[in-house]
């Protein structure tokens, strides 16, 4: 029963770190670019709620709204600000731009709102499941992050199967100049995606910190970097691929810490990482890159 | 990942580079200070014995916030009392107290700060990790180094170092004792931290005594600095080894976290734990609820009735904003005192060289006994203090003495 029970937790992690994800890689499809901030940009989105519902006493699901559109118009602004400027420099200097931009953010929050760990409130109202006489207790907070997780990735594949938008995306993801030429605006594709992705970072902030309710300037930070290696195991650029990548991530976090080692779960995720790495260099559903480059 | 470490680290390489140009002009600003302060202490030194330079170092920001704010707001009510009341062999304090964010490498140049403004003892660093890195640099100075509340083995290692708190040991040994003395459990489970040497060094004492403790630990989970949000694992395990007390070795922020995922998994043991939960019912927006009934073993409590800790509160809570001090606000007044009756066993003044106050120091801790509000402590040659151990349990929101 235990074993059900760390699973469900996995999978309720995995997901958290699957929404993260698809912001980097839908960003790293189109920029081909690793938006190091991204992880900083849900840190945002939870003290945005927490202000919100906190210190506002406004409604958790208005909070939630308020908080994804300035994450958005932040992911658009440091889009335009910091890395548009750089559309044609070498990688390097736009990766320790993003870096730059992550401890600019860090330390924006410190500032505001102090560096003090504030106990965020729960905006998930579900009562936990209990099942099998109180044996098995699924957390309210996990159905609706795993919930959350599905309708996203189903809302973002029918976007970029169904809409100009979206078609637009994997035109400029495959040839920028291709795209260019065929009349779509690559700025204006590249800003999207960034609005997008800081979009949904807004609502993996609520659930994370509804599921560990703590928050403080570097929350953002080690979820960030899983869900970055969560993004490159499932293959960078694949948006089921993400999705596959967080899930099973966070699956084997769980499960290590739980029967192998709690204090060696983090060594076991990288090693995983390595291993996969080494036998599909891009990832598990990494074929999108190759039919792109 | 690799990469933003590497690119991290140069940053930090940049940044200190960019400290180090802003070290120019600061030193001037330290030496003519410095100067000002000698002449001041010059032209006084015959009326009133000059001035005593008392430095502090604590985290005033950051995850141990709690800590260092009481540390600094204590130190510095002390310091205006002893002031007050005459000074300590005609000479006044003054205190300057650094943040270190509770990061050993920031508590190590708050060092050199202080030390570059003229510190002649050391009240710090508050947390265990800081107070050790501290140390090196103080034996190296001989610089006397008493910190009110850094509680590992190491922090004393070197005979110029003392501190007020028990020692990480001592905590583990006195909490199995109490918990096997008072019969609270028969099956104990452990939630510790193996990458914090506060934490891990209570469990591995705890661990030996309860050996001898009519309990048994029935699991034992650790977790690290980098793993520190999710619980669920550690406390599933805790609730299917049938424990009925839940021992936490942690500080506070890790505590609040297992606290309110204990609650929404519907698992409700007895929790326990060390000084490191004093500061939970300050956790902003933490539901105190969920802490009602957590015993911790802490050697002050704020509703004591003798006078000398309703006089602190109150003076306390007066100066700073209607705050009830805690344990290591109480550790502070009382490192203070103790620095107040060494220096005037020793017959300390103010004109003495760093290195001779300290052997004099050395030499007068384990002389004195002081009455303070942690109990009635004295200090052996080791730097370690002996006083008495009390528990207290949170009831209604406030520390209640058991």
């Amino acid at each position: 029963m235990s074993f059900i029970s760390y699973l469900v937790t996995g999978i309720s992690l995995g997901s958290v770190y699957a929404i993260i994800a698809l912001g980097y890689t839908m960003v790293y499809g189109i920029a081909k670019m690793l938006n190091f901030a991204h992880g900083d940009v849900i840190m945002i989105g939870g003290y945005v709620v927490f202000v919100a519902v906190s210190n506002l006493g406004i409604n958790p699901y208005v909070a939630i709204l308020i908080s994804m559109a300035v994450c958005t118009v932040l992911g658009v602004v440091v889009e335009k600000v910091a890395y548009k400027p750089l559309r044609n420099a070498s990688p390097l200097a736009v990766l320790i731009t993003a870096i730059g931009v992550s401890y600019l953010l860090q330390n924006v929050a410190l500032l505001i709102f102090g560096s003090d760990t504030k106990a965020f409130t729960s905006v998930v109202t579900m009562k936990n499941i209990t099942l099998f006489d109180g044996q098995l207790i699924i957390p309210g907070v996990a159905v609706v992050t795993v919930l959350a997780c599905i309708v996203i990735m189903i809302g973002l594949s029918l976007f970029i199967k169904k809409t100009k938008a979206g078609r637009a995306m994997v035109a400029v993801s495959e040839d920028k100049g291709a795209a260019q030429l065929m009349g779509i605006n690559v700025n204006g594709t590249i800003s999207l995606t960034f609005a997008i992705g800081s979009g949904l970072a807004a609502i993996a902030g609520v659930l994370l910190c509804s599921a560990y309710p703590s928050l403080t300037p570097y929350t953002g930070a080690m979820p960030g970097i899983k869900a970055f290696v969560a993004a490159v195991f499932g293959g960078i650029g694949s948006i089921p691929g993400a999705m596959i990548g967080g899930i099973l991530l966070g699956i084997i976090e769980n499960l290590s810490k739980a029967y192998i080692s709690s204090q060696m779960a983090d060594a076991i995720v990288f090693a995983v990482l390595i291993i996969v790495l080494l036998v599909r260099p891009t990832g598990i559903l990494g074929k999108n890159i190759q039919e792109k480059v | 990942m690799k990469m933003k470490k590497l690119v991290s680290l140069l940053m930090v390489a940049a940044l200190s580079a960019s400290m180090l140009t802003g070290c120019g002009s600061s030193n001037d600003a330290a030496g003519s200070s410095d100067a000002a302060t000698d002449t001041t202490a010059e032209g006084t030194e015959n009326a009133a014995g000059g001035t005593l330079k008392i430095g502090g170092i604590g985290p005033l920001t950051g995850a141990a916030a709690v800590y260092g704010t009481a540390v600094a707001n204590a130190a510095q009510l002390a310091v205006d009392e002893v002031n007050a009341a005459g000074g300590v062999n005609g000479m006044q304090l003054e205190l300057n107290f650094q943040d270190d964010e509770c990061d050993a490498e920031k508590s190590v140049n708050a060092y050199n700060t202080l030390k570059d403004w003229g510190m002649q003892m050391l009240v710090g660093s508050v947390t265990s990790g800081c107070s050790i890195a501290v140390s090196e640099y103080t034996k190296d100075d001989n610089m006397f180094q008493l910190t009110p509340s850094g509680s590992a083995v190491e922090c004393v290692q070197y005979d110029n170092a003392f501190r007020v708190c028990f020692s990480d040991p001592n905590q583990g040994l006195a909490s199995a004792q109490y918990i096997g003395e008072n019969n609270l459990a028969t099956k104990v489970a452990v939630i510790y931290d193996s990458s914090d040497i506060y934490s891990s060094g209570i469990y591995e004492k705890f661990a030996a005594e309860a050996a001898n403790q009519p309990f048994e630990i029935v699991s034992a989970e650790a977790f690290t600095a980098d793993n520190k949000t999710d619980f669920s694992v550690q406390l599933q395990k805790a609730k299917d080894a049938g424990a009925d007390l839940v021992f936490l070795p942690i500080y506070y922020t890790e505590a609040s976290l297992i606290l309110s995922q204990a609650d929404k998994m519907g698992y409700a043991p007895q929790f326990f734990g060390c000084d490191g939960l004093d500061g939970i019912l300050n956790v902003e927006n933490f539901d105190t609820s969920l802490a009602e009934n957590v015993m911790l073993l802490t050697p002050f409590a704020a509703d004591a009735t003798d006078d000398l800790t309703v006089n602190f509160v109150k003076n306390y809570k007066d100066k700073f904003n209607g705050e009830t001090p805690n344990q290591f606000a109480a550790d502070t007044y009382d490192a203070i005192y103790a620095i107040k009756a060494a220096a005037e066993k020793a017959g300390i003044t103010a004109d003495m060289s760093v290195s001779d106050i300290c052997e004099a120091m050395k030499a007068a801790m384990t002389e004195i006994t002081v009455n303070g509000l942690t109990g009635t402590i004295t200090w052996s040659a080791d730097g370690e203090p002996t006083k008495e151990p009390k528990a207290v349990k949170i009831v209604n929101g406030s520390y209640t003495a058991m």
